[in-house]
């Protein structure tokens, strides 16, 4: 149960560190100064968020490890999170896709987890579903926005909710983690979070014109660590370069 | 540019103001943009808890030229201040 434990908080804490770092890649990128401050407040939460998940990983370990050990001292076959996470950014409109996928997940599952057993569960997932809540009115708001706007802007949303689609089964995913987490009382069965998800992102796609894809095959294996995508090394070389050529370096 | 976003001013009630300020302006495509801009842009450092948002073109502003007819004559009026009364303690912040 303790590692079960363990692996639920890694799966929290990397989703939100990992597409924290991608967002953070659009910093001082951005098509517009107001749209590049928003995206990097939104890797700020994430980033913050992180830190009370590995961190609280990290006790429940309890080997003596932090939330900076755990994510800078980790390599690709430990890191738990959703493949869509650490999937590239493309394009502005492929960063919000993506964004706006994830945070209607994130704002349910936090909805539940305020209800967990586990008291510190329930405390972050309070603080977090704050920042969620405003995080999926942002890029749902977006997302609307470019897929009901250009014709090359309709198609570019197109296209990436093609392209990302495919990851979204995973996080319905259950395993014998999530079936420990459940019998404890810590956190819903993934499977559950379908509906509402599918209500959610229904209505937001379906304002914004797009057409959801046919075809049920879903891209897993990042939050089992089964097998990574190829980017997520390449992300990780760029994020923990300083801590492995500069080992406890502080500041 | 023509495909430019219209400009906004921000105004902005801080924790313990009274009244909104006016911080600065930033562009969007709508009101609604504009005050989830304004959020981002003006109230990262836990700066307010209310926002307002004007499109620039809204705002009538006096012109420069005319400063002398609008202001000069009130720079002599001494008497306009309320500097002269005693203001009890309980009205608090005027």
């Amino acid at each position: 149960m303790a590692d079960a434990f363990f692996q639920f908080l890694l799966r929290m804490g990397d989703n939100t560190l990992v597409l924290g770092h991608r967002v953070s890649e659009w910093c001082g990128h951005a098509p517009v100064l107001e749209e590049d401050i928003a995206l990097a407040n939104t890797a700020l939460d994430l980033i913050g968020q992180t830190q009370l998940w590995l961190g609280l990983a990290g006790a429940v370990e309890g080997k003596g490890r932090s939330a900076d050990d755990l994510a800078f001292l980790r390599d690709a076959w430990d890191f738990r999170n959703l493949l869509l996470a650490e999937l590239p950014n493309g394009d502005f409109g492929q960063t919000l896709m993506r964004q706006f996928l994830f945070d209607a997940w994130q704002t349910v599952m936090l909805g539940r987890l305020m209800a967990s057993s586990d008291k510190r569960v329930a405390e972050i997932a309070e603080k977090a579903s704050k920042e969620a809540a405003y995080h999926v009115e942002r890029s749902g708001g977006t997302v609307i926005g470019l897929g009901d706007g250009t014709q090359e802007s309709h198609a570019r949303m197109q296209a990436a909710l093609d392209y990302l689609w495919p990851y979204v089964g995973e996080m319905f995913e259950g395993d014998a983690v999530d079936a420990a987490m459940v019998k404890a009382g810590i956190a819903p069965d993934p499977a559950d979070l379908r509906a509402e998800y599918d209500a959610l992102t229904g209505r937001v796609l379906g304002e914004a014109t797009l057409t959801i894809p046919d075809g049920k095959y879903a891209h897993k294996g990042g939050r089992t660590g089964y097998m990574h995508t190829e980017h997520l090394g390449h992300l990780l070389t760029s994020m923990q370069w300083l801590q492995r050529a500069y080992p406890g370096a502080t500041w | 540019m023509s495909n430019e976003w219209p400009l906004w001013e921000v105004f902005i009630r801080g924790q313990h103001g009274m009244s909104h300020r006016h911080v600065g302006s930033l562009h969007a495509p709508d009101a609604q943009m504009a005050v989830k801009n304004a959020r981002d842009v003006y109230t990262r450092r836990n700066e307010g808890v209310s926002i307002w948002v004007v499109e620039a073109r809204h705002i009538a502003a006096s012109s420069p030229e005319e400063k002398g007819p609008l202001y000069d004559p009130s720079q002599s009026k001494v008497y306009r201040h309320p500097t002269f009364f005693d203001i009890p303690e309980d009205v608090g912040s005027m």
